[in-house]
């Protein structure tokens, strides 16, 4: 399916929105928690650039998988680190290893355990960024405006869901139909994302 | 009135606005990377209308000197020159008194700034056009250091001297001109075969070339980052860089590994837009 100049400028907004993330929406907080939401962000800013120069084939890459995997690992990375460090060395396991099984599921095993582990790591992952956020936000640690930052969390689960269906050739839902609404929704979850770390700033 | 508005019009498309608009922004960022707040405006404005001449002067040249190639390729056939508008007399004035204003002007703000505006013109119409464009595939690499000399030339205004950090900038230049002019040989081998242009193509095959575009890329990437840290940017415009450049290695290993005309296209794309963010960095992105 070709790009339309619409989805170009969603997309193109959505990568200036994660630029500005990674240059000074991340100001002040530990080296490492930098360091995940510069690779969330910046994944998704160079999947966008990608996009806007190669089109919508970029998305049949079988990298495509591992790096949707990426962005919500290293987000919820971040937020972990950020308001619970204790959590933090077991939840790194977690993640190392959940993203390793997902790399050797997908390209040396090929194994039909696959979608599970895929499913498993996605779920908890989105789960964090998701839940975090609102508890957080509900209970007055972080200003409301962070909730913002769970919307995002949401959005994000469901394009990996949606990428899924389209790698999967589901029949749910048709592939131009996922593709019409992708840009938009890269566009939605950036804009989420922006918005809640800016408002929920303690 | 509406005869000499036709003369200007035509006057304009033989000095590239496109290219010449890129370099003159790389001139500008190069002056912008040191020159100390607040800003010199007469200075600045002098170092824009000067380089801008220049770089005119010297396309205006190169286009003349090309016009028998030009004619014989499809992509460049239909220029002024080519379809018989302008003269080759009437061009090859214009380029002349182009270059002697813009040199002059150049020498007059500042001597050492002059020379290396001088030193690029040269190289581009003597040593790239006139004496190896025609001979051989490797003159696009006097064609990028010609490419590299206003940004060093911005520099050198605001600092005074070549200063390493000036000669990264120009290599960061340097290897991104084979990204541009490489991926066009590609796209238009056929047309350059016609002229008898010798390419990186037509010598060493298009698997080969495409490597080394990927590997120019790379080379570019590293002078661009080297410089911007060597600078002295924000720490979080060093992020933002090093984002950018994670983007740039992987579509060049993909081309290295998988070469195709669209990855090799889309790396093309990658690189200009990587070469305007590195602009943008240089002139606004110092803490």
């Amino acid at each position: 399916m070709k790009i339309s100049i619409q989805d170009r400028i969603f997309l193109f907004c959505a990568s200036l929105l994660a630029a500005y993330q990674v240059v000074v929406g991340i100001e002040g907080l530990s080296s490492f928690t930098i360091l995940c939401y510069t690779v969330g962000f910046g994944v998704i800013l160079v999947a966008c650039l990608l996009m806007i120069i190669l089109g919508f084939d970029v998305l049949e890459s079988p990298l495509v998988v591992i790096l949707s995997t990426v962005i919500p690992l290293s987000l919820s990375i971040g937020l972990v680190s950020e308001f619970y460090p204790a959590w933090l060395p077991a939840y790194l396991v977690f993640s190392g290893l959940g993203l390793l099984a997902i790399i050797l599921t997908r390209t040396v095993m090929r194994s039909k355990i696959s979608v599970l582990v895929l499913a498993v790591v996605h779920g908890i992952a989105g789960l964090v960024i998701f839940g975090l956020p609102i508890y957080l936000a509900a209970n007055g640690i972080t200003p409301p405006g962070f909730i913002l930052v769970g919307l995002g969390g949401a959005l994000i689960g469901l394009g990996g869901l949606l990428l899924f269906f389209m790698r999967t050739g589901s029949p749910l839902v048709p592939k131009e139909r996922i593709l019409k609404f992708f840009p938009a929704l890269l566009l939605m979850t950036t804009a989420a994302f922006v918005a809640g770390f800016a408002l929920g700033k303690i | 009135m509406s005869a000499v508005t036709a003369k200007l019009r035509l006057y304009w498309s033989l000095i590239k606005s496109w290219q010449t608009a890129l370099l003159l922004s790389t001139g500008m960022a190069g002056y912008l990377s040191a020159s100390q707040a607040p800003l010199h405006w007469g200075i600045f404005l002098s170092l824009c209308g000067s380089l801008f001449l220049a770089i005119s002067g010297s396309t205006v040249l190169n286009m003349w000197y090309d016009r028998d190639i030009d004619a014989k390729m499809q992509r460049t056939c239909n220029r002024p020159l080519s379809k018989g508008l302008v003269t080759p007399g009437e061009v090859l004035r214009l380029g002349l008194v182009l270059s002697c204003l813009g040199i002059g002007w150049a020498v007059f703000i500042s001597p050492s700034y002059g020379l290396v505006v001088f030193t690029g013109l040269f190289i581009d119409v003597f040593v790239y056009t006139i004496w190896l464009k025609r001979r051989t595939a490797w003159s696009i690499v006097w064609g990028g250091i010609s490419g590299g000399m206003p940004i060093l030339a911005g520099r050198v205004l605001a600092v005074g001297y070549v200063d390493w950090i000036g000669m990264l900038l120009m290599l960061a230049v340097l290897f991104w001109i084979p990204t541009h002019i490489l991926t066009f040989n590609i796209r238009f081998s056929e047309d350059y075969q016609a002229a008898g242009v010798p390419t990186f193509p037509s010598a060493y095959g298009f698997d080969a070339t495409r490597k080394i575009i990927a590997a120019s890329s790379l080379l570019a990437a590293l002078a661009m980052g080297g410089a911007a840290v060597w600078i002295g940017i924000t720490a979080g415009t060093l992020r933002l860089m090093v984002v950018l450049s994670s983007g740039l290695l992987l579509l060049a290993l993909t081309t290295w590994m998988r070469p195709s005309e669209k990855i090799n296209f889309g790396l093309f794309k990658y690189a200009s837009l990587f070469m305007l963010c590195f602009i943008l960095v240089l002139a606004f992105g110092t803490g």
